[in-house]
């Protein structure tokens, strides 16, 4: 036992990460939660990341929260507490805490003589024994114990108990008898710490009004209410970490908001396909039925679903795709996040193909664009891809509430209805160009009799959809389908500029921004910089822009081979040397400290070759 | 191009009860090879949608990838169609069908597209009792390539390349009959008497109906020692019956000997008659369907005609029960909950 006198502490308000180890499928996720939950709840802002296995029980799985009241919401980096409930990583949760850090364990088993770091706080708590001691039913003790450790933290870390109190009333408002045992627990926690580390945690979490109308959401789920609110009624899908509760969000948003309250019966079709094949490919049959239709994969998905993605963007069928970026190549790391889908998703399929990306940073633009993901996919008559990525989709995030403008009127793009299609005077052609801004009009089976019936397909054809071999008519479609690409970046959500006229620039997109705002704020102190968030591909005139009025610029990716600056340099007329690449891939967030470290280095590195008049150079990493 | 269609009819012949003239249900004219068996199944298909009277526009012709897949451009002209990617033309019309209930799914599909690219999605939308009619113009080759064998090349059977098929063939009517197809029969291009019937029961049958028709490759094999070609599919054939579709309200009347015919009543009330002929069994009765299969198999025979009848399963619309109206046709205003129900939902967030 170390001697807690000595030891420098830690001493932080509102400011600090804490680390659950648990083994995964034991319940502790509900009660982490419940803390991340309480700590919102004080009006602080919080931000959490489960860090799981691909697993369903028995195998370590972590949970960071970190309490930042100043708003930074992105990973920080090294853990201020641990709440170490896991036998098998304990050693090195108890390794990984930064000097002067809580170590909180089950004080039932004592710590093995190894565990002898002089510059850590141990606060035991027996766990264990005070479980067993209160509860028979085994899987009461397996529960409570979580709640109890709970209860000790919010003693710990000086929160205010009624928060805890108001959460539990609230969760178990339909299961009533849960809550005494709940509170129990908690207070058992509570009581048992303030009596054996009265005073000895220098962490506190203490009351602010920070988060206003701020809502906790996750992603996935702001998709999945998106897409409901879009008005998509068919979603053919196939499971697929982290993409699978997008659908199962949308299922449960239907079931509240969808169902006939005379008949019972569904204003929504989801089935679970065969593959990803089938789920596209339904998807596909049922936009060009006219239907709002979506599915939702992660990265092997998107290559299974590659061919008919190209038919699509080819036959120019709309497709609401949403792309939950996870660790690859292959199978990867199935449970970690990643942004090294961008090229597949965009170049999906062979051929000269191009598909429309949008990058979403929190859960309210997961709602936002796929609600403009439908309209732009019909607008564009061409596949769309959401890409947001695990930390996004599965994580619950701190974001402005999800809004909606009842004078919004969904843009179902060219389609010819049968008023239209009577009063047409020219030969209709499904692929004629009547606007040149390179969309056609389309119709939809069953509309007329006589008019509007086409042959939809994916072999070349002629602008009255014809079969034909003929290669001048086949170019001369191609070439449309660029105009249609311009139209196509006037129409995106243009990226989010912050100029000030430095020559230095940062590019980042997705959930890179949290890290990348907090990354800059401490850059900022010694350099110029401005910035830009891609929200789309194709880029708009602006992106273009940044790249021409900016001498370096610094591009933030969380993959390996600098995904987003190949989309750059192949769709842009820039210099790529100007970008520098700040790569992340270990399948963690990025983190703000990897950021200022990786960016400085290089800013240092370019001052010097100033100093020498040295020609800089890019792509140094 | 296997036929010159007549650039002339007389205006007033032929017209249906909703006033179309076949012509209404023709295509473009076909590029397949002249005598292939495909063609005369598109025409088995326009003249079933003549006598039913259905408007051409009502219908989706959906397809994959092969000569089989080319047909829907040869019948239907007035139909929107969709010639897909290889063996996905059902995700496709699964697709489609779930966003307008109210059209006619008319999927149209090869042996090499459904055997084996395809069976996949063959087997799961068989399995959804998706309500469509799934025609295979099964001719145990892959034309568009030149010839080599499919997965429904029975073992010893030889095409024009001279080689026997050296592996066991799969049986689409057994795979659909054991994965819960409603209807279940098999064709031969050849014998219109028996097609039209049958493509008109499964175009009025409720759920999913599936139809192998054994259409002979002119090209790469019809040799006289392949089991798909026309010599042999003719000297072995073996009807469940003759078969004579009759339409509800129908004031046709057919005299069949007592005790030998059997009449399979669909649920808008058409009829189709039977007039069996050979061993008996319950057409409803699907294990007795897979015996008869099997046993007229053993006999070195094609059992032909409608093998299996039941409408009693729900289709994937009323498993998953969707509202009467398509989809397709619902308002925003029906689909759109509204900011109205956001502050309690951003409420229980907090």
């Amino acid at each position: 036992m170390n001697a807690v006198k000595e030891i420098n502490k830690i001493s932080a308000t509102n400011d600090f990460v804490i680390r659950f180890a648990n083994v995964n499928g034991s319940g502790s996720a509900s009660a982490n939660n419940l803390f991340s939950q309480a700590v919102f709840r004080l009006g602080v802002p919080v931000s959490s990341k489960n860090i799981f296995p691909s697993n369903i029980q028995g195998l370590p799985t972590w949970f960071e929260v970190r309490i930042n009241e100043q708003g930074y919401l992105g990973r920080r980096g090294g853990y201020d507490f641990v709440v170490a409930d896991n036998g098998q990583t304990m050693a090195k949760d108890y390794q990984e805490l930064l000097p002067g850090g809580y170590f909180f364990y089950d004080s039932s088993k004592r710590l093995p003589n190894s565990f002898s770091r002089q510059d850590v706080v141990e606060l035991g708590v027996p766990l264990t024994e005070i479980t067993n001691t209160h509860y028979s039913d085994p899987r009461h003790r397996q529960i409570f114990k979580n709640i109890i450790y709970v209860g000790a933290l919010a003693y710990l870390l000086d929160m205010d108990f009624t928060v805890f109190e108001a959460s539990i009333n609230t969760l178990f408002a339909k299961k009533p008898k849960l809550i005494a045992p709940n509170i129990k627990a908690l207070k058992l926690g509570f009581d048992y710490a303030e009596k054996n580390h009265t005073d000895v945690c220098q962490l506190n979490i203490h009351r602010r009004d920070l988060n206003g109308e701020q809502i906790l959401m996750e992603g996935n789920a702001a998709a999945g209410l998106g897409a409901v609110f879009a008005g998509a009624t068919v979603a053919g899908w196939y499971p697929i970490t982290p993409s699978t509760s997008v659908v199962e969000a949308f299922e449960k948003y239907c079931k509240a908001y969808r169902v006939d309250q005379d008949t019972g019966q569904n204003k929504f079709a989801i089935l679970q396909a065969e593959d990803e094949l089938a789920a596209i490919g339904m998807v596909i049959g049922a936009s060009w039925n006219g239907a709002r239709a979506f599915t939702a994969t992660s990265g092997p998905g998107v290559s299974l679903m590659s061919e008919f993605l190209g038919l699509a963007y080819f036959a120019e069928i709309p497709v609401m795709l949403m792309d939950i970026q996870r660790t690859g190549p292959s199978t990867g790391m199935p449970t970690r996040t990643q942004q090294s889908d961008l090229i597949s998703a965009a170049y999906a399929s062979h051929g000269d193909t191009k598909n429309v990306l949008l990058f979403p940073s929190n859960p309210k633009e997961c709602f936002d664009m796929t609600v403009a993901g439908f309209d732009l996919a019909e607008r564009l008559q061409t596949p769309v891809i959401l890409m947001s990525d695990l930390d996004l989709g599965m994580n619950v995030h701190q974001c402005d509430p999800i809004e909606w403008d009842d004078s919004h009127v969904y843009d179902r793009g060219k389609v010819l209805n049968e008023q239209q299609l009577t009063d047409l005077n020219a030969r209709w052609g499904r692929y004629l160009d009547v606007d040149s801004d390179g969309i056609s009009y389309r119709t939809i089976p069953g509309t007329h009799p006589e008019k509007g019936a086409f042959f939809t397909r994916g072999s070349s054809h002629d602008e009255y959809a014809a079969y034909t071999e003929d290669g001048e008519v086949y170019a001369r479609g191609m070439q449309r389908l660029l105009v249609k690409w311009d139209t196509a970046k006037t129409l995106v959500p243009t990226a989010e500029v912050l100029s000030d006229g430095a020559d230095i620039g940062v590019i980042y997109f997705g959930t890179s921004a949290y890290s990348s705002q907090e990354a800059l704020d401490q850059l900022r102190d010694t350099q110029a910089i401005d910035t830009m968030r891609i929200k789309a591909f194709p880029f708009g005139s602006e992106v273009d822009a940044f790249m021409a009025d900016h001498a370096v610029v610094f591009l933030i990716e969380q993959n390996r081979d600098a995904q987003m600056k190949t989309l750059l340099v192949n769709e842009l007329a820039i210099d790529p040397n100007k970008i520098i690449s700040v790569l992340n891939i270990d399948g963690m967030p990025i983190t703000a400290e990897f950021l200022v470290t990786e960016i400085q280095n290089q800013l240092d590195g370019l001052a010097g070759n100033r100093a020498d008049k040295q020609q800089t150079s890019g792509g140094l990493l | 191009m296997s036929y010159i269609r007549p650039n002339f009819r007389h205006p007033e012949k032929e017209r249906n009860e909703r006033g179309y003239s076949i012509r209404n249900y023709e295509g473009a004219l076909s590029t397949l090879c002249a005598g292939c068996g495909h063609d005369s199944i598109s025409a088995a298909i326009i003249e079933s949608c003549f006598d039913l009277n259905l408007e051409p526009h009502k219908i989706a012709k959906i397809s994959g990838i092969g000569c089989s897949s080319k047909t829907p451009t040869y019948f239907l002209g007035k139909a929107h169609g969709f010639n897909s990617v290889h063996g996905r033309m059902p995700s496709v019309t699964t697709g489609a069908n779930m966003a307008n209930k109210d059209l006619l799914y008319l999927g149209v599909s090869g042996d090499g597209d459904t055997a084996s690219i395809g069976m996949g999605q063959f087997a799961h939308v068989v399995r959804r009792n998706l309500n469509m009619v799934y025609i295979v113009m099964n001719n145990g080759c892959y034309g568009l390539t030149k010839g080599q064998d499919s997965a429904t090349a029975d073992k010893g059977s030889v095409s024009k390349a001279g080689v026997p098929s050296v592996f066991d063939s799969i049986d689409l009517c057994q795979m659909a009959l054991q994965l819960g197809a409603g209807l279940v029969a098999r064709c031969f291009s050849g014998d219109k008497k028996q097609l039209i019937p049958i493509i008109k029961a499964a175009i009025q049958h409720r759920g999913f109906a599936f139809i192998d028709v054994i259409s002979p490759c002119v090209t790469f094999n019809n040799t006289p020692q392949s089991t798909k070609g026309y010599e042999w599919v003719r000297d072995h054939m073996a009807a469940t019956g003759t078969i004579d579709f009759i339409p509800d309200r129908s004031e046709i009347t057919l005299d069949y000997p007592a005790g030998s015919s059997r009449t399979v009543t669909l649920h808008d009330g058409s009829e189709l008659h039977l007039q069996k002929n050979g061993a008996d069994y319950d057409l409803s009765n699907r294990k007795a369907a897979m015996h008869q299969i099997e046993s007229v198999k053993e006999q070195q025979k094609i059992l032909t005609g409608l093998i299996y009848h039941n409408e009693t399963k729900l289709d994937t619309h009323g498993k998953i029960n969707t509202v009467d109206t398509p989809l397709n046709a619902l308002s925003q205003d029906e689909l759109c909950p509204g900011s109205a129900v956001l502050t309690d939902l951003n409420a229980k967030l907090r």
